[in-house]
């Protein structure tokens, strides 16, 4: 499954890495990265058709992880990537605007990988 | 014997006149005495008839010069003078005519005519002269009158003064007290002032306190899990290597993992230190400032309260977006400032850029940095909804401020300017257009 991550934070490219190179060994995941949402954007265009799964962070300069949802959503790609988000600012309005905008799955920073794992398994 | 009756008419003329019986009592004893005398005479005369004239025609010429004496010696005495002037030639004259008349009656029969004559021009001298003195004395008077007039005068005005005085001495107490009063109010104003600058310090540090948690939970979390993970790849290697320290057979060492708890290693002290730099500026930001300056990169400093106002901006506001940018000049020297309190100017303008773009389209924040002669110019721009030139002119008033009433201290930019301007010899200047954006130019001398 390709994953691309979405993140202003450079150093979470090494950390997902790391986190599922056992699974990216075993060719389970493949994982990308982009730095903002246009960043992520750009990939999507770049690499239209291929199913996805976007882990996004929200609160980024820029583009915040919201408007990249709404964009993604209205752009409506076929196949329908799984969408979600991430974000430190874990408040029940934010979740509750995410899920109705599109998202399929809202989570928490600081993130658990092993939580992760389990819902990444799900798609 | 005319001449005795005429002193009963002279002598109470010279006491009224001269004012002798209040002013000169001595002299006035001896007028007195001479009426009384002359009186007598003249009763003498009527009793004993003319036969004794001649014996005392010296005796009134006697009274006659002791009268002229004693008004001579007073002679510095306007009336005085007037009566002995007016009044000597006339008795000169007629000492003279019964001098002649007396001793050498020949003689002054010869010569009546010019001896009657001496006596008309003596009298007619007195009555002219008196006329004369009269006139200027009614003068007097009436000057007299004038001055005590004004004196009177003067002396409702000194009274009128001393009232005055007294209500200017009144008033005097009260603007004293008024003064003092209002010593007091500044004492207790300057007070308020240096709370007001502390709770803005701390407005300000609330507005942080949100972002700096942001801005520690990220490095935080990756020193958690770069740790946890190298803790597991540790594992990893452990597994190759037997209860005797060797390689199991078989096996072999991934170099990689060494590499990758290497690159762990680092980040963790990255982020941690990341950490703690923050928490070290949130510290410094709380602190009271003692303007002590060190040796500083603006444009780290600039960079690091941009992320602060963007992410406190963020975590107190959910719906809050807008995109920044920074253009830094990477020739900057380092610039001896008091970074807390710069830091604050600069945390100050940047949120006040945020809070303009709020409303339009495409919201940007752009700071910049720059070399510009002998001086550092820091930029803070914005496209927002700026600012008319009414507003522009009090933005740097202490409690001017745009926002409602409780959202802000309207302290923030005062104290920005008193920073850059009293605190490091800089210059903080706005430019704004309305509906286009604002600019506010920090501009700082190198040396």
């Amino acid at each position: 499954m390709k994953i691309l991550v979405v993140d202003d934070e450079v150093d979470i490219q090494a950390l997902f890495l790391q986190k599922f190179r056992k699974e990216i060994k075993a060719g389970e995941f493949e994982f990308s990265f982009a730095i903002s949402g246009e960043n992520a954007l750009e990939y999507l265009s770049e690499h239209e058709s291929e199913a996805i799964l976007i882990l996004s962070d929200i609160n980024m300069p820029g583009m915040s992880g919201i408007e990249l949802l709404r964009k993604i959503v209205q752009k409506n790609p076929k196949p329908k990537p799984v969408i979600m988000m991430i974000t430190a600012y874990g408040d029940s309005e934010t979740r509750k605007t995410a899920l109705e905008i599109g998202a399929n799955d809202f989570l928490n920073k600081p993130i658990d990988f092993n939580d992760l794992k389990e819902r990444l398994h799900k798609y | 014997m005319a001449y005795f009756f005429l002193l009963l008419f002279i002598i109470p003329l010279i006491r009224k006149y001269l004012q002798t019986s209040t002013l000169y009592k001595n002299l006035d004893l001896h007028l007195v005495y001479i009426r009384n005398f002359s009186g007598i005479i003249l009763i003498l005369f009527t009793i004993a008839g003319d036969k004794y004239e001649p014996t005392f025609n010296f005796v009134w010429i006697l009274i006659y010069l002791y009268i002229l004496f004693r008004l001579y010696k007073i002679i510095h005495i306007r009336t005085a003078r007037v009566l002995f002037i007016a009044g000597a030639p006339f008795i000169l004259s007629l000492i003279i005519f019964n001098f002649f008349e007396f001793w050498t009656p020949k003689f002054f029969l010869k010569y009546e005519d010019a001896f009657d004559g001496l006596s008309v021009i003596g009298l007619v001298w007195m009555f002219s002269y008196g006329l004369g003195a009269a006139n200027q004395y009614k003068i007097f008077l009436k000057e007299q009158e004038q001055r005590l007039k004004e004196e009177e005068e003067n002396k409702k005005i000194l009274a009128r003064k001393d009232i005055l005085e007294v209500m200017v001495q009144e008033r005097t107490s009260e603007i004293l007290e008024q003064k003092q009063e209002l010593e007091k109010a500044l004492i207790v104003l300057k007070d308020t002032q240096d709370q007001l600058i502390q709770s803005e310090k701390l407005a300000s540090l609330g507005e942080l306190t949100a972002g700096i948690a942001h801005e520690i939970q990220n490095p935080l979390n990756f020193v958690n899990n770069f740790s946890e993970l190298s803790i597991e790849l540790i594992d990893e290697l452990k597994n190759v290597i037997g209860p005797d320290g060797k390689i199991l057979e078989g096996q072999a060492l991934d170099l990689e993992l060494f590499e990758d708890i290497n690159q762990n290693l680092l980040k963790i002290n990255h982020h941690g230190k990341r950490a703690s730099s923050i928490v070290k500026g949130m510290l410094e930001h709380s602190r009271n400032s003692n303007g002590e300056k060190t040796l500083t990169d603006i444009n780290t400093l600039a960079d690091e309260y941009l992320r602060l106002s963007y992410h406190g901006l963020r975590a107190k506001d959910k719906t809050f977006n807008a995109d920044f940018k920074t253009e830094f000049d990477d020739k900057l020297p380092q610039l001896n400032v008091a970074q807390q309190d710069l830091g604050r100017v600069f945390l100050n303008l940047i949120n006040n850029a945020f809070y303009a773009v709020k409303e339009v389209t495409k919201p940007m924040v752009l700071v910049k940095t720059e070399l510009e002669k002998n001086n550092i110019l820091i930029k803070i721009i914005d496209n927002g909804i700026g600012m008319s030139a009414a507003t522009q002119q009090k933005i740097f008033q202490p409690f001017f401020t745009t926002k409602p009433t409780g959202s802000g201290t309207g302290l923030g930019l005062s104290l920005a300017y008193d920073i850059v301007t009293k605190g490091h010899g800089g210059f903080l200047v706005v430019e704004s257009i309305e509906g286009q954006g604002t600019t506010f130019t920090v501009k700082i001398p190198i040396s």
